[in-house]
């Protein structure tokens, strides 16, 4: 007798602490079929493209993930891919091309210098692609192996799936301080770039 | 007077020229020189200061301002026909006190010789050489390499810019040794301007107005470039 309390159309709808039923099922159909259709921007500028390439050609088969369609044009695309270390001088490409992506998009770091700028701690080179484009995914790797790239975008694949229409926050575009056109302050960009290992000897030329 | 042109075809090396062969056992200094560096120093006394053959290389010292004048000798004379400038750079060494030198890597493909020629700057002195593009077109760009990693101007040169970094950047000459690593900004700040820069402002309007695509550029700026407008400066 206790379960008539509520009535049996209550769950299809939105109560103030649980998700409905509905809104569960509807969340899982779109969530699966983005997950599985994930089309990936390939932005590649370095040697872990030539990794990128072997994932998707024939023995590692990014088909297999729905994502044999490469959109080399970033308004078509779902996920931006930076296969590569990034100068400064492209980095105002890359912002302009995460920019042009439409919503909803995820970004996979590929690679050391893509996430950190790697060994290329010098005058040239951004440390890390999330001072530029929030970033969903880092894959670790030097160049990384195919299957690390397999399994960064199955965890970004995951990641899709636990969106929640209902999240607010989620399809927020990520506005950059007008002023400066970074999103992330001055200060903590200096404190993560600081140099570490080897990089603290090479600061100066001694001159 | 240019030489005119003649297209390099299979055979046409002089029949005086040695034959093709992979040098081996080369002594590091020492050696077989090329015998363009007597026929310099007959002609240049002047301007000539020494050669040495480096791994059976043979690089010869000029004096800066009289390089336009021997590199064009080189090309033209029959006897010489430097017809290939392969690249165009400087070296800093550590020692603060050592002129820096500008270097040009030439080569003979009729003759089959390799010549390297150095200028002396000394430190102190405005970093000023003439630049060889009447001579060799190629040089344009390979000087404006040199000119951004150095700072060696050029003169004569048509489009002394940039051509690495973005033409705003304000940090300096990277490779020359008084310039950090790590750049002379903090990171935050490099970002900073990076991200500032306009990414069609890389390209000259001179650039844009030569290149193939000027018929499909918008009316406003196929406008700006016909009056003569550049942007990226």
């Amino acid at each position: 007798m206790g379960l008539s309390q509520t009535s049996p159309t209550s769950a299809l709808f939105d109560s103030p602490n649980q998700e409905s039923w509905v809104a569960t099922r509807l969340d899982f159909l779109v969530n699966w079929s983005r997950a599985k259709s994930l089309w990936p921007m390939p932005f590649g500028t370095a040697c872990c493209a030539i990794e990128f390439m072997a994932t998707a050609a024939t023995r590692f088969d990014l088909a297999r993930f729905g994502m044999e369609r490469m959109s080399f044009s970033p308004r078509q695309a779902d996920v931006l891919i930076c296969a590569g270390r990034v100068p400064f001088k492209l980095a105002p490409v890359l912002r302009r091309i995460w920019q042009q992506m439409p919503q909803p998009k995820w970004c996979i770091s590929m690679g050391a210098c893509a996430s950190s700028g790697g060994m290329f701690d010098n005058y040239a080179v951004v440390q890390g692609i999330d001072t530029i484009i929030p970033v969903d995914v880092y894959v670790p790797g030097c160049p990384p192996r195919p299957e690390g790239l397999l399994y960064g975008i199955m965890m970004l694949q995951e990641k899709v799936m636990r969106e929640k229409m209902s999240d607010a926050a989620i399809r927020n575009e990520m506005e950059p301080d007008p002023q400066s056109g970074l999103y992330i302050p001055a200060s903590k960009i200096d404190e993560l770039s600081e140099p570490f290992g080897n990089s603290v000897q090479q600061t100066r030329s001694g001159l | 007077m240019t030489a005119t042109f003649a297209p390099v075809l299979p055979g046409s090396a002089r029949p005086d020229a040695s034959a093709p062969s992979t040098p081996r056992n080369l002594p590091e200094k020492g050696g077989t020189a090329n015998p363009s560096a007597e026929a310099i120093a007959a002609k240049f006394g002047q301007a000539y200061i020494r050669s040495e053959v480096v791994w059976g290389d043979t690089t010869v010292y000029v004096r800066p301002d009289s390089v336009l004048e021997i590199v064009r000798w080189l090309h033209d004379d029959p006897s010489q026909r430097y017809d290939y400038l392969s690249d165009v750079t400087a070296v800093e060494y550590r020692d603060p006190e050592q002129e820096m030198e500008v270097v040009w890597h030439l080569r003979s493909l009729p003759f089959r010789r390799f010549l390297r020629l150095k200028a002396p700057l000394a430190k102190g002195s405005p970093l000023v050489v003439d630049s060889v593009w009447p001579v060799y077109k190629g040089a344009d760009w390979i000087e404006r390499e040199c000119y951004d990693m150095f700072g060696i101007t050029f003169r004569g040169h048509p489009d002394l810019r940039r051509i690495l970094m973005w033409e705003s950047y304000r940090e300096g000459f990277p490779l020359r040794k008084d310039f950090p690593l790590r750049g002379r900004f903090s990171r935050a700040e490099q970002l900073r301007q990076a991200l500032s820069i306009t990414t069609e402002g890389r390209y000259s309007m001179e650039e844009l107005s030569v290149a193939e695509a000027f018929e499909d550029l918008p009316e406003e700026m196929r406008r700006r470039l016909a009056g003569g407008e550049r942007t990226g400066e």
